[in-house]
């Protein structure tokens, strides 16, 4: 039997500390109070003074509370009886089923040795045109999704959770708006998608410091399951309340804070959970996708910047749609030339042409006279918007190959779009070359 | 031996109470369970001893035993360190995958050299030779290296040689040779020995100054913003803009002799490259692969980041090392922030006042030295060897306004600022040719070169006040100055990555084609309007880029200059006044 202290002996924000022997750093406790049970961790040992992050918050906790150290750091279960449930971020159920307790394993365990990974090589297909035509999803990789705090990154994530070709999704909420939860919940079931998911979710309402746990717990489960074969996809919403979780903590601790206040480790921090995106050899992967809202659509705000320098790649969701500029898959290349042999070569093609369509449409708000190449790209453009760029359109990769060549002939003559002449015969749309025929015949 | 107990623990720094003497940066033992967990000393105050323990601190307890070792952080040198993938703290990383699988296992520290090869070791001293610190007694075959058995850096004094062993194949550990000091004890020598990674090596006569160009085969590089054997650069941009992938190019094409690589702190993924491409590529100044002549260490962003820090001398100290061979390194290290960023970890946890940003106080002086390990030295039997470093850097909002990028700066010799601009618009390398400098010398000629520099700068202003009156509102003149600047961006400054003969150049192509674009640049032209000047320019361009994909020297290429010596010849009328007065006076400088 474990000894029990009775003696809290400050309580600062969410931080406690007690007078206790033989406690290890990042030990767990359970503190007793008039309001229930809450996990505790250890995060600082000074002498025999241990100071102790509270889940559930600061607030409440009295001085004569009972605390219970646990004897080892925080764990998760790990078996297939973690399909389909949904749990909060101290991992305690949320769906009232029963609390899970077989092969507890470590969280935030250590890295991957970096001689033991691969070169990332093949493609998750999502559905999704731009993402799949013109900024390829890896198996492996982590990207975040830059997006104002308004744009629709939580039904992306949801409907790339129920199309992306994987094995098994993580959804991890941090700071999850409640109805954001339901919806996600609710997607997935009717979607026929629940049995293959496991919930990790901090709700807005939730005490901050369980949100801080969802990415280690996600990413923990996640492992395990790559280790044994399965393709796991993690969906993180949203590390920017991750990010102000450490920054409430840190400044609690009375860290010195680097910039706008974020702890100095935030690069670190954030790295170390990105970083568990994997393709283990001869087993299974994670990929992660991590919604990430800008405050102030800032990109050089601290957390999308230390961000950007962490993942690989971006997508700039904006206006509901995945902004062609700036949003950026490193490891497309990787995938891309596998795929078809007008993919590469369609891809750039399309966008070059979209921003000569931009600065058309940039001419024509200044009042310019349009002349015919800008009336045929501002047609080209709409069509881009309308049946590409716009998130309700699902379809695989090749139909949306098949369309790109579709709209380009609508709108140009082979020549004008600047593609290679044996791409134009083998893909060009048959039909458009035998109606322009006809109407030069006519004429 | 000292030890202490554990009395505090915060994040990876680890209090401690003292029996004895320790010094600081000494390496010491935290005790947890079965684990030995690595730290070094960066703070003592009377009997308590403040460690940065360079593993995750999960599970150690107050009370547990510390063990100070009395030696400072050091780097086992010797020969087989090329080919070696390492960690911050010089565990080799393949072994350790070997022995632990995919995850980097804490508290377990492997012979950095392997123990059970042999090298043909071949006697240069000879019994009665009278040596000192880093004389060669022999040498082993490295590769295509003669690697150089010397006496330990840091046997200080004269020795007799008493013994040394016949030419042979020995391991690491066997004794090759016995020397004697003046006070008559006698050492055994083995091929290996440590040196601390905080201290320079000096043992050499002199230090020169750089002067000698490293050539990377960028051409903006080499051409503008030219870096030296011996000197220094840094490479600061925003996430995006290409930092890692210019270091990747630099490190495959620099004609060195030895390349390290400290990846610090950056993306796991992008070692994973270079280390899975450099046994497949062949360096075409050696006909081996690359990875012979390569050190790699690599401290990726999610592992501990006290060793961090260590990583980057680690690096040094290799570099170094070769240098004393008279062998030229080149050190590449990215990014430097990251180790910034771990000093500022630390410093917070120590509590000491924060400078800028939360940056140590101390933080130009540290960035300072470590630049200062770069040079050119000559040694004692007239060898020259030198250490070149180019340092990223990752200022937080691409802004350069910030304290990591503004120290650096202030020492190195050499800056190429990435621009997100120019790598928006694909533009390779994305380096912002007017703000990036130099100090050092350029590999072309300097007059030619000092035109050229300014048709870009003019260039640059005419570019930016057409925006706000308009192709309209330019003069023809001013019009075909801008064309110039551009001519030279697009096809001398800009290179195609993926093309296989204009991925790297020769520095002699370099020269040869840039007395084509200087021809062209300081030329007057009978051009009459701006439609008709720009479809000439355009027209040269193109004949450029094609001239560009030629191999060097041979028929097309030849016939792809003449092809463009004769459009431009036609609408030639005269030399600018300007160019002709730099190309006079360069003349009458020298006569």
């Amino acid at each position: 039997m474990r000894k029990v202290y009775s003696k809290i002996e400050s309580i600062e924000g969410n931080v406690i500390s007690v007078h206790a022997e033989g406690i290890r750093n990042e030990d767990l406790a359970v503190v007793t109070s008039r309001h229930g049970e809450s996990l505790a961790q250890v995060i600082r040992l000074d002498g025999d003074q241990v100071f102790l992050q509270v889940f559930s918050g600061g607030r409440g906790v009295s001085t004569g509370d009972e605390l219970r150290f646990l004897g080892h750091p925080m764990q998760v279960s790990f078996s297939d009886n973690l399909l389909g449930r949904i749990f909060t971020g101290s991992g305690v159920p949320r769906d009232n089923g029963p609390e899970l307790t077989e092969n507890l394993i470590e969280i935030a365990g250590p890295s991957v040795n970096p001689a033991k990974r691969i070169i990332p090589r093949n493609m998750i297909r999502t559905g999704i045109p731009m993402i799949d035509v013109f900024n390829s999803l890896v198996e492996s990789q982590k990207l975040p999704i830059f997006s104002l705090s308004g744009e629709p990154y939580n039904p992306l994530l949801a409907r790339i959770a129920m199309q992306a070709e994987v094995d098994l999704i993580i959804l991890g909420g941090m700071g999850l708006k409640y109805d954001d939860y339901l919806f996600f919940r609710d997607t997935l079931e009717e979607g026929g998608a629940l049995s293959r998911t496991i919930f990790f979710v901090h709700t807005a309402s939730d005490p901050v410091v369980e949100s801080l746990m969802v990415p280690d717990l996600a990413l923990a489960v996640a492992e395990n399951f790559a280790l044994n074969g399965k393709k796991v996809l993690v969906l993180l919403s949203d590390m920017t309340n991750f990010s102000d979780a450490l920054k409430e903590i840190s400044i609690t601790m009375e860290q010195v804070p680097s910039n706008r206040g974020y702890p100095g480790d935030l690069y670190s921090q954030l790295a170390s959970r990105y970083e568990k995106a994997v393709d283990f050899e001869g087993a299974g992967s994670i990929t992660i996708l991590a919604a990430t809202t800008m405050p102030g659509d800032d990109v050089t705000h601290p957390i999308p910047d230390n961000t950007g320098y962490i993942t690989e790649g971006q997508y700039y969701l904006r206006n509901e749609r995945i902004e062609p500029f700036g949003s950026l898959s490193r490891l497309k290349q990787m995938v891309n030339k596998k795929t078809r042999s007008d993919h590469r070569p369609l891809m750039d093609g399309m966008i070059r042409i979209y921003a000569a369509y931009k600065e058309s449409m940039e001419k024509k708000s200044m009042g310019f006279r349009m002349s015919d190449w800008d009336n045929k790209l501002l047609k080209y453009g709409t069509i881009f918007e309308r049946e590409m760029m716009d998130l309700t359109v699902n379809i695989p990769l090749e139909k949306a190959l098949d369309k790109g060549w579709q709209i380009l002939a609508e709108c140009f003559t082979p020549e004008e779009t600047g593609l290679r002449s044996e791409l134009i015969n083998e893909y060009w749309p048959k039909e458009a070359i035998e109606s322009e025929k006809q109407g030069e015949g006519e004429s | 031996m000292t030890s202490g107990k554990v009395i505090s623990v915060n994040g990876n720094m680890v209090r401690a109470e003292v029996d004895g003497d320790v010094s600081l940066n000494e390496v010491a033992y935290v005790i947890v369970g079965d684990q030995r967990l690595k730290s070094e000393v960066i703070r003592v105050r009377a009997n308590t001893v403040e460690v940065q323990v360079f593993e995750r601190t999960r599970g150690v307890g107050i009370g547990d035993q510390v063990e100070f070792t009395g030696e400072m952080l050091s780097v086992e040198l010797g020969p087989g360190l090329l080919t070696q993938i390492y960690d911050g703290l010089q565990n080799p990383l393949p072994k350790l995958a070997e022995k632990h699988g995919f995850f980097l296992k804490s508290g377990v520290y492997l012979d950095p050299l392997p123990r059970e090869s042999k090298w043909q070791f071949t006697p240069k001293a000879s019994v009665g030779d009278t040596v000192e610190r880093a004389d060669t007694l022999g040498i082993v075959p490295e590769g295509v290296f003669e690697h150089q058995i010397m006496v330990p850096f840091s046997f200080y004094g004269t020795y007799k040689v008493k013994s040394i062993v016949d030419a042979g194949e020995y391991t690491v550990d066997d004794t090759i040779a016995e020397i004697e000091d003046e006070e008559g004890t006698v050492h055994k020598l083995t091929m290996i020995f440590d040196w601390p990674v905080k201290r320079s090596i000096d043992a050499y006569e002199e230090r020169l100054k750089p002067t000698e160009p490293m050539i990377t085969k960028i051409r903006l590089i080499d051409g503008f913003i030219p870096v030296a054997r011996g000197g220094t650069y840094c490479i600061p941009g925003p996430f995006g803009a290409g930092k890692t992938v210019l270091q990747q190019i630099t490190s495959r094409n620099a004609e060195v002799d030895i390349v390290v690589i400290a990846a610090c702190g950056e993306r796991a993924g992008e070692v994973v490259e270079t280390l899975k491409e450099f046994p497949e590529l062949i360096d075409p100044r050696t006909g081996r692969t690359l990875m012979e002549r390569t050190v790699i260490i690599a401290n990726t962003s999610s592992m501990p980041v006290a060793a961090r820090e260590a990583s980057v001398y680690t690096a040094v100290t290799i570099a170094e090392y070769y240098r004393q061979m008279g062998l030229h390194v080149l050190l590449l290290a990215d990014s430097t922030s990251r180790w910034a960023q771990a000093m500022r970890e630390m410093s917070g946890r120590l509590e000491e006042i924060p400078g800028e940003e939360a940056f140590p106080a101390y933080l130009e002086s540290v960035i300072a030295a470590f630049y200062e390990r770069a040079g050119v030295v000559r040694m004692r039997d007239g060898s020259l060897g030198s250490v070149t470093i180019g340092g990223t850097v990752s200022p937080a909002g691409g802004n350069f306004e910030e304290p990591v990028t503004q120290a650096t700066l202030k020492v190195v010799g050499a800056f190429h600022g990435l621009s997100r601009a120019r790598s928006d618009a694909r533009k390779y390398p994305a380096i912002h040719p007017l703000e990036s400098w130099s100090k050092y010398e350029s590999s072309l000629d300097h007059a030619k070169q000092t035109y050229a520099q300014e048709i870009l700068f003019k260039g640059n202003e005419v570019s930016q006040m057409m925006k706000v009156v308009g192709e309209e509102g330019t003069s023809l003149n001013d019009y075909i100055v801008f064309l110039k600047s551009d001519l030279i961006d697009s096809v001398y400054l800009q290179q195609d990555s993926f093309d296989p003969v204009d991925a790297s150049v020769s520095v002699e192509r370099q020269r040869h084609i840039f007395d084509v674009i200087f021809d062209i640049i300081s030329a007057e032209y009978d051009l009459k309007e701006k439609e008709e000047a720009r479809n000439y320019f355009n027209q040269l361009r193109q004949k450029f880029i094609d001239y560009n994909g030629t191999e060097w020297d041979s028929t097309e290429f030849h016939e792809q200059e003449k092809d463009i010596r004769e459009t431009f010849e036609k609408r030639k009328t005269g030399v600018d006044e300007e160019a002709e007065y730099l190309l006079q006076k360069q003349e009458s400088d020298r006569g």
